[in-house]
C-alpha cells in the first residue's frame, strides 16, 4: 500500500504544473538544507571541547542536559513555523478499498522521516561518539542518544496536535508564543525549572536506561492523539457539512475616493478580509513592526546601518511582500471571469498598487517611535519607505507577471495547515538585500547621509516613472493572458 | 453578429477545433450539442478570448476578439463557478458586475428583483458567501449576472446542468424572453436534447472539432438529434 501511496506522490509531484519552477525552489532550499546540516555537524564535533574549556570543573553530558529544555522549547517553535504536515489528497481514497487507519499511519510515519528530525541526530551523534572516544559507558550513552532521538520525535508530533488546534483561530502562532514564553519565563524566575527538571530527567536515563520508557510512552501517547485527530478529519462530513459563517457586510463607500479603481479597491479588500490565508498576511504586520524590535536594542547592530535599510525595507514593506508576491494570483480562481470582462487592466493593477503604498505609509508611520533607538534609524526607515513605494511595488508586481501557481482561497487541502512556507520569505530577499548593498557601497564611500539619499533618490525616480512602470507592467500582463488563463484554471495544490 | 472564419485550434498535433464558416445573425437563439471532447467550450473560450486560436478567428458585430477589446461592453458570458468570486454575497458579486459594466446600484437592483421568481428565495438576502451556496445556487447567480448590463451577446456553457426541474424550466422562459422581447443573441450549450431543442432556433453539432450538423429547429429535431447521437454512440 506504501508503495501506491509513493507512486501517487510522485506522480503528483512530476505532473504538476511548476515542477521546473518547485525543482529550482527544491534545489536552493537542498543547498540550504546542507549548509544547515553542516553547520550541525561542526556543532556536534565541537561541542565536547568547547564545553570542557568553557565550564572545565562540569560534566559536558550534564552541561548539555541542563540545556536541553531550551533546545525542546526552540525546535518546537521554529517546527510550528516552518514544519508543516505532509499534504496527500485524501478525498479519492476514502471510497476506496483503504483502511483510513492506513493512510493516517501513512501520513504520520512519513512526517516521521521529516528533515527536522534528523538534523538533532548531526549534533547528537557525533557528540555521543565523543563521549564513548572519552570513556563513558557505550550502553548508556546509547540509550541517552535513542532518549534525544524519540524527545525529537515527540516535538515533531506535538507540533502538529498544536497546529490542528490552533489552526482555527486567526493569531494561531499566539497560543504557542503564550505557552512558550510562560514556560521560559517559570523557568528563568526559578517558580518552576524545567530546565532542571528536564534535565535531571536526562541524568536519570543516562545512569538507568529503564526510565527511557517514560519517553517512549509520551511518544506513543502523541501519536495516539495524533492518530485520532486525523481519524476525525477523514471524514468528508466537515468539508460537506454547509458551513453557516456570518457574513460581514460594509459597504466600503470611502473607497470611492480613489475614483475608478473602487470597484476593485473593494473587492481587494474582501478578498483579505474574508479569506483565511489573506487575513493570516495581516496578522504578519505585527510581526513585521516588532522586526526591528530584535535588533534596534542590540549595540551589536548600532554601527552597522546598512542594517537599518535591511530592516527598514522590512517593517514598511511587509505587506508589500506578501501581498504583492501573489499578485495577480489571489484572484486566479475567478481570473477568466476577469478577463472576459470589461476591465482596464490598469485599473485593476492600480488598486493592487494602491493597497500596497498605503500600507507602505501607515506601516512606516507606526515604525516612527524607532527613533527612541536614533535619528539614523528613522532616517533609514523614511527612505525606504519611499524606496518601498518607489521600487520594490513595481518590482514585485513585474514579477507576478511569471507568477503562474493557482492559490485556492478557500478550499484547504485537508492536512495543510497554514498553507505557506519558507518559500514565501525566500522571494523577499532581493527585495531587502538590494537596497541594504546599495546603500552599503554608498556608505562605505561616503557616509549615512549619502547613502539614504541614494536610497531616497531611486525611490523618487520610481514614483516619477510610475505611470511608465505601470504601462509596461500592464503589458506583460497582457501579453501572458492566455498562460495565465490556462495555468490558473489548472488545479495544482 | 458573430462571424467564424477558418478557426483552428490545435493543442500540439491535436486538433480540438476546425470551423470553416460560421454566422449567427444577431437576435438568434444558438445551441451547441456534441459529445465530451467535441469542442463546445474551446469554441465558447474562443469567443471570450480566453484561449488563443491557432488560425482564423471570430469577429462579433465587426470586432476581432483576438484583437481588439471592444467585443467585451455588450458580451457577458457564465461558463463555470470560476466566473464567480467566492468570497463575495451574490448581491455583492451583482453589484461588482454590475460597475464593470456600468450599471449603478439602482440598475442591478432592479434587474435583478425580476429575477426573484428563477432565484426562488435561495439567492438574495441569504447572508452567504457564493462558495457556501450548492451548485445550483451559484449556478442561478452565474446566470444572472450574465444578463446585467444588457448584453448583446450571452454565452452559457451547459447551463441546465446543476438545476433542479423547476429552474431549468423558468430558465427556459428567460432564455426565449431574452431572444424575442430583447433581441439578444443567446448561445447555449448543453446535453440534454429536449431543452436545447426546447429553446433554440438553431442547433449545430460538433463532433472532433467539426460542424457536423447545422439544423434549424423544427418537431422532426429532437427525432434527428436522437438518431445522430444512438448512432454515433454504435460507431
Amino acid at each position: 500500500m506504501i508503495k501506491h501511496f509513493l507512486s501517487l506522490e510522485w506522480k503528483g509531484a512530476f505532473r504538476s504544473l511548476n515542477f521546473g519552477k518547485n525543482l529550482a525552489i527544491k534545489i536552493f532550499m537542498g543547498f540550504i538544507g546542507v549548509w544547515i546540516l553542516l553547520m550541525f555537524l561542526g556543532t556536534g564535533l565541537s561541542l565536547y571541547p568547547i564545553l570542557k574549556k568553557i565550564f572545565p570543573e562540569k560534566d559536558p553530558l550534564l552541561v548539555v542536559n541542563s540545556f536541553l529544555f531550551y533546545w525542546i522549547l526552540g525546535d518546537l517553535i521554529s517546527r510550528f513555523f516552518i514544519q508543516k504536515l505532509p499534504v496527500m489528497r485524501v478525498k479519492p481514497l476514502l471510497i476506496l478499498p483503504i483502511k483510513r487507519s492506513k493512510v493516517i499511519n501513512y501520513v504520520l510515519g512519513k512526517s516521521s522521516l521529516s528533515f527536522f528530525n534528523f538534523l538533532s541526530l548531526f549534533i547528537i551523534v557525533p557528540f555521543g561518539v565523543s563521549l564513548i572516544v572519552k570513556g563513558y559507558s557505550l550502553n548508556s550513552v546509547l540509550i541517552w542518544m535513542l532518549a534525544i532521538a524519540i524527545v525529537t520525535q515527540i516535538n515533531n508530533f506535538l507540533n502538529f496536535i498544536i497546529e490542528s488546534f490552533s489552526s482555527k483561530k486567526e493569531l494561531s502562532f499566539l497560543p504557542l508564543i503564550v505557552f512558550s514564553g510562560v514556560l521560559y519565563g517559570l523557568n528563568y524566575f526559578n517558580a518552576i525549572s524545567f530546565s532542571e527538571i528536564i534535565g535531571s530527567g536526562f541524568n536519570a536515563i543516562y545512569e538507568s536506561p529503564i526510565f527511557v520508557i517514560i519517553p517512549i510512552a509520551i511518544l506513543a501517547l502523541f501519536y495516539i492523539i495524533n492518530f485520532k485527530i486525523l481519524y476525525k478529519k477523514l471524514f468528508l462530513d466537515s468539508s460537506l457539512k454547509s458551513k453557516v459563517e456570518a457574513v460581514n457586510t460594509s459597504n466600503l463607500e470611502w473607497t470611492k475616493n480613489f475614483g475608478d479603481i473602487a470597484p476593485f479597491m473593494q473587492l481587494d479588500l474582501k478578498l483579505i478580509w474574508r479569506n483565511k490565508r489573506t487575513k493570516s498576511t495581516i496578522w504578519m504586520l505585527a510581526l513585521g513592526l516588532l522586526y526591528g524590535m530584535f535588533f534596534y536594542p542590540n549595540p551589536t547592530y548600532v554601527d552597522k546601518p546598512w542594517f537599518f535599510i535591511f530592516i527598514g525595507v522590512f517593517t514598511s514593506g511587509i505587506f508589500l511582500m506578501n501581498f504583492g508576491q501573489f499578485i495577480p494570483a489571489w484572484d486566479s480562481s475567478y481570473y477568466k471571469m476577469l478577463m472576459s470582462q470589461n476591465i482596464k487592466y490598469e485599473k485593476y493593477l492600480k488598486s493592487k498598487f494602491t493597497l500596497m503604498v498605503i500600507s507602505v505609509l501607515i506601516l512606516f508611520l507606526l515604525s516612527v517611535p524607532y527613533v527612541y533607538f536614533g535619528w539614523e534609524i528613522l532616517l533609514a526607515h523614511f527612505v525606504t519607505a519611499i524606496y518601498n513605494v518607489g521600487v520594490n511595488t513595481h518590482v514585485i508586481m513585474y514579477g507576478g507577471a511569471y507568477n503562474r501557481k493557482k492559490i485556492n482561497l478557500d478550499e484547504k487541502a485537508t492536512f495543510n495547515y497554514q498553507g505557506t512556507g519558507v518559500v514565501q520569505w525566500l522571494i523577499g530577499i532581493p527585495l531587502m538585500v538590494m537596497p541594504a548593498l546599495i546603500f552599503g557601497v554608498f556608505y562605505a564611500v561616503f557616509n549615512l547621509e549619502v547613502g539614504c539619499l541614494v536610497i531616497a533618490l531611486l525611490g523618487i525616480v520610481g514614483i516619477v516613472f510610475h505611470q511608465k512602470w505601470m504601462s509596461l507592467i500592464t503589458k506583460k500582463y497582457l501579453d501572458s493572458k492566455y498562460k495565465m488563463i490556462d495555468a490558473f484554471s489548472q488545479d495544482n495544490s | 453578429m458573430i462571424t467564424t472564419s477558418n478557426l483552428l485550434k490545435k493543442y500540439n498535433k491535436n486538433q480540438v477545433l476546425n470551423i470553416k464558416l460560421l454566422e449567427i445573425p444577431k437576435g438568434q437563439s444558438f445551441g451547441l450539442v456534441g459529445n465530451n471532447g467535441a469542442g463546445k467550450t474551446t469554441y465558447f473560450s474562443l469567443l471570450l478570448d480566453l484561449i488563443k486560436p491557432t488560425a482564423g478567428y471570430i469577429e462579433t458585430n465587426g470586432v476581432r476578439v483576438d484583437e481588439s477589446e471592444n467585443w467585451k461592453p455588450f458580451t457577458a458570458a457564465f461558463i463555470d463557478e470560476s466566473f464567480l468570486i467566492g468570497y463575495l454575497t451574490p448581491e455583492e458579486y451583482f453589484y461588482f458586475i454590475g460597475e464593470l459594466r456600468g450599471q449603478n446600484k439602482a440598475d442591478v437592483d432592479k434587474l435583478v428583483s425580476g429575477f426573484e421568481d428563477f432565484f426562488h428565495g435561495e439567492i438574495l438576502g441569504q447572508k452567504k458567501y457564493l462558495r457556501d451556496l450548492s451548485k445550483g445556487n451559484q449556478k442561478k447567480a452565474g446566470i444572472v449576472a450574465a444578463l446585467i448590463g444588457n448584453p448583446k451577446v450571452i454565452i452559457l456553457d451547459e447551463p441546465f446542468a446543476n438545476l433542479d426541474p423547476t429552474t431549468q424550466i423558468r430558465l427556459k422562459g428567460i432564455i426565449k424572453n431574452l431572444v424575442e422581447k430583447q433581441d439578444v443573441t443567446v448561445l447555449i450549450s448543453s446535453h440534454d436534447l429536449l431543452h436545447i431543442t426546447d429553446v433554440c432556433e438553431r442547433i449545430v453539432v460538433l463532433e472532433h472539432g467539426e460542424i457536423v450538423k447545422d439544423l434549424v429547429t423544427s418537431e422532426a429535431t429532437l427525432k434527428e438529434l436522437e438518431a445522430h447521437f444512438s448512432r454515433t454512440e454504435v460507431l
